[in-house]
């Protein structure tokens, strides 16, 4: 029992981090139908970023507190700025072009940031310092479920509600959801229909970049290639969900950490990433719209 | 030629981007000896560079709208570019052909063992990219799993000959056969999907694949991989290294000649056409009564034949092999020699693995940059010229305006 609630919460830590990064696929995808490949880059950019920040900071020695919110801010900042850089160079121009042609631009985008950062930073794993310290109150329940998890767990939730609340009340959110559903009639009604896109990546980066400074420094290292593995999970988590829909992107990265913890825990560890891309595959096969999708036909 | 304007706009790139690349290029930490390396060197060459970079590509869209607007005032008639009429003309055509033939045929002759091994490994990348070009080029399914059909046809001859003692000529239609098996089983249930799901499908496919010949030690001997793979037998005498490097040369110059014969008859077959069709629009094409079903899963079987009897070739080749060499890297190489040389385009595909794959050979110094370059190629590609560096230009009739210019 005690190594199932282990299980079950290393699975909704998981799940947490999954469903941030979905949350990024799911919001692009919703309003421009582009599946944005380096949103996986993204997020280990946002990762590295608070990386060097950290271990700089806590080099000149710096009290905890200001490290992680300094570090977590930086990582939301640049991994925003980057995030708003890769639409404007590879995916802007291509709006009206073939989809082919923007998902072979989105791939080499995602090549292009993971090389960059193995250049710019180092090809090997390197140690992320320990932001998330133990709590004492934590202690009775330690052996089935560590201090960084409930962190995680919490700074999700309070992101999530912050997001539906954005997109559900204000301005933005409006103008954000009226795009995706119609972008030609949205630029009528008078939005900025290329603002609100940018918008879009510029808070599905930040989000992905906070997912990455939470697992980064819950496993305790990083190197440049994490991006793509969890980029390609975030995604099945998307589709999972039904991809498009807020909610589902959330539902669908919950199930598939709490499936993958499982699955790891009770049949082998050796195919935890076989898993994921299995579940993504049977998704696609028995139900594409997704768990929380609408089932759309195609308009000739 | 740059107007106030544009200087000022390329410097506010310019800006922008030293401050993108501030934290990851500037700042090197070591978190073990706890020291901090300021490299502000980098930050003012990003900055340098992307000013230029940015002005170049303001003069270009320049260039290019001064000359839509000229064509648009009927000012210079369309040139038909060079390359375009000899690819057209067989009386260009055929003694080029002949010549490059006879170049490849000494070329080993005049070189050491070292570079033909190179070139080896460039024509294979040809026959990757051709068979690949099958897919994207032709039928337009973006297969980023495509090295697992590599991987099937490589492993096929390491297991076959490991377990049964089965020779290389025996391997390759084998490992052709099961790498079209494997393309048919991952065409079934991604029939339905639109391009971006194939495009993530395919990709979780190939790492399926990977991890599995990682993992599954009984089967494939996991990481550690297979070895002492024979090389290519030559009517059962034995070759020295050199013969038989020069043996496989050889194969492979049939085998490329045979490829680009056979998906050039492909192109212009009933098949060819309704893969075109197919990808240039789905529903009109299935309104005309093409099956789209077997249609899609014909493209899919017949990429995959041709990265299995590559994937046996590599192992041939390499006498060792394990699923390292197979990462989704591989894929995306192949993909980028597409994209670069031009979708659908088989002289193009041949130009664009020549260049991808013996150009970071030769300029050592640039290979760290290597993939850097790919990602930056795939990029510069879609954005500038999709059609790539060689068009496909498809057979169309052309009315001719008349003298009068009535009707264009």
């Amino acid at each position: 029992m005690e190594y199932f609630i282990e299980l079950f919460f290393s699975g909704l830590t998981r799940g947490a981090i999954y469903a941030l990064i979905a949350l990024g696929y799911t919001m692009v995808y919703g309003i421009i139908g582009l599946i944005n490949f380096a949103h996986g880059e993204i997020y280990m950019i946002g990762a590295f970023t608070s990386f060097v920040v950290a271990t700089v900071l806590s080099i000149y020695g710096f009290p905890l507190l200001s490290i992680i919110l300094l570090a977590g801010l930086a990582a939301a900042v640049w991994s925003a700025s980057y995030g708003y850089t890769v639409e404007k160079i590879a995916y802007r121009p291509l709006r009206h072009a073939p989809r082919l042609s923007a998902l072979i631009s989105a791939i080499g985008m995602s090549i292009f940031l993971q090389n960059y950062v193995l250049l710019a930073q180092s090809p090997d794993f390197q140690p992320f310092p320990e932001l998330i310290p133990d709590f004492e109150f934590m202690e009775p329940f330690a052996h089935v479920v560590g201090s960084s998890d409930v962190v995680i767990l919490l700074t999700t939730a309070l992101v999530m509600v912050g997001l539906t609340l954005l997109i559900k009340f204000s301005r933005l959110g409006k103008a954000m959801r009226a795009t995706a559903q119609d972008r030609t009639m949205a630029m009528l009604v008078g939005i900025d229909v290329n603002k609100i896109i940018s918008m879009t990546f510029i808070i599905g980066s930040s989000l992905a970049a906070i997912g990455g400074m939470l697992i980064a420094s819950h496993i305790g290292q990083i190197n440049f290639f994490i991006g793509f593995i969890a980029g390609i999970k975030a995604f099945t988590a998307a589709v999972l969900g039904g991809i498009g829909s807020i909610p589902g992107a959330v539902l669908g990265g919950f199930v598939l950490g709490l499936t993958e913890s499982f699955a790891t825990g009770y049949v082998s560890s050796d195919y935890e990433d076989v898993f994921a891309f299995s579940l993504l595959v049977l998704i696609l096969i028995f139900k594409p719209a997704g768990l929380l999708g609408r089932e759309a036909a195609e308009k000739v | 030629m740059f107007s106030l304007e544009q200087l000022k706009k390329s410097l506010l790139v310019s800006l922008w981007f030293a401050f993108l690349t501030f934290p990851l290029l500037v700042i090197k930490v070591d978190p073990i000896q706890r020291t901090v390396l300021w490299r502000w060197e980098n930050m003012v060459l990003v900055a340098i560079g992307s000013f230029l970079v940015s002005l170049l590509v303001r003069v270009f869209n320049q260039h290019q709208e001064r000359r839509r607007e000229r064509r648009a005032a009927g000012g210079i008639a369309e040139r038909e570019p060079l390359i375009q009429v000899i690819l057209r003309e067989p009386k260009y055509l055929y003694p080029l052909s002949a010549a490059v033939l006879l170049c490849s045929l000494i070329f080993p002759h005049l070189v050491s063992t070292y570079q033909t091994n190179i070139l080896i490994t460039a024509l294979m990348y040809v026959m990757l990219g051709l068979g690949l070009n099958i897919v994207v080029g032709l039928a337009g399914l973006l297969d980023l799993g495509y090295v697992a059909f590599y991987a099937v046809g490589a492993y096929s001859y390491a297991l076959l000959n490991y377990h049964f003692d089965v020779g290389f000529w025996m391997a390759l239609p084998i490992g052709a056969l099961l790498a079209a098996m494997f393309g048919v089983l991952l065409g079934f249930p991604v029939l339905r999907l639109r391009g971006d799901y194939l495009a993530i499908v395919t990709l979780g496919f190939g790492e399926i694949i990977r991890l599995i010949l990682e993992n599954w030690n009984e089967f494939s001997q996991g990481p550690s991989g297979i070895s002492n793979i024979p090389r290519p037998g030559f009517f059962g005498v034995e070759l020295s290294l050199e013969s038989a490097i020069l043996y496989l040369y050889y194969i492979m110059i049939a085998m490329v000649i045979f490829t680009i014969f056979v998906v050039n008859r492909l192109q212009d077959s009933r098949i060819g056409r309704a893969w075109v069709a197919l990808r240039e629009d789905e529903i009109a094409c299935q309104a005309m009564g093409i099956d789209k079903r077997k249609t899609k899963l014909t493209a899919f079987a017949l990429g995959a034949t041709w990265a299995g009897m590559v994937g046996v070739i590599f192992a041939a080749k390499t006498t060792f092999i394990n699923p390292a060499s197979f990462t989704f890297l591989e894929s995306a190489i192949i993909l980028c020699i597409v994209v670069l040389g031009g979708m659908g385009s088989i002289f193009g595909v041949i130009v664009g693995a020549l260049v991808l794959i013996l150009l970071p050979e030769y300029l050592r110094a640039l290979s760290d940059y290597r993939m850097l370059a790919f990602g930056a190629v795939l990029v510069t590609m879609m954005i500038f010229r999709p059609q790539g560096v060689v068009a496909n230009i498809r057979r169309s009739y052309q009315f001719r305006a008349n003298p009068d210019g009535e009707g264009q």
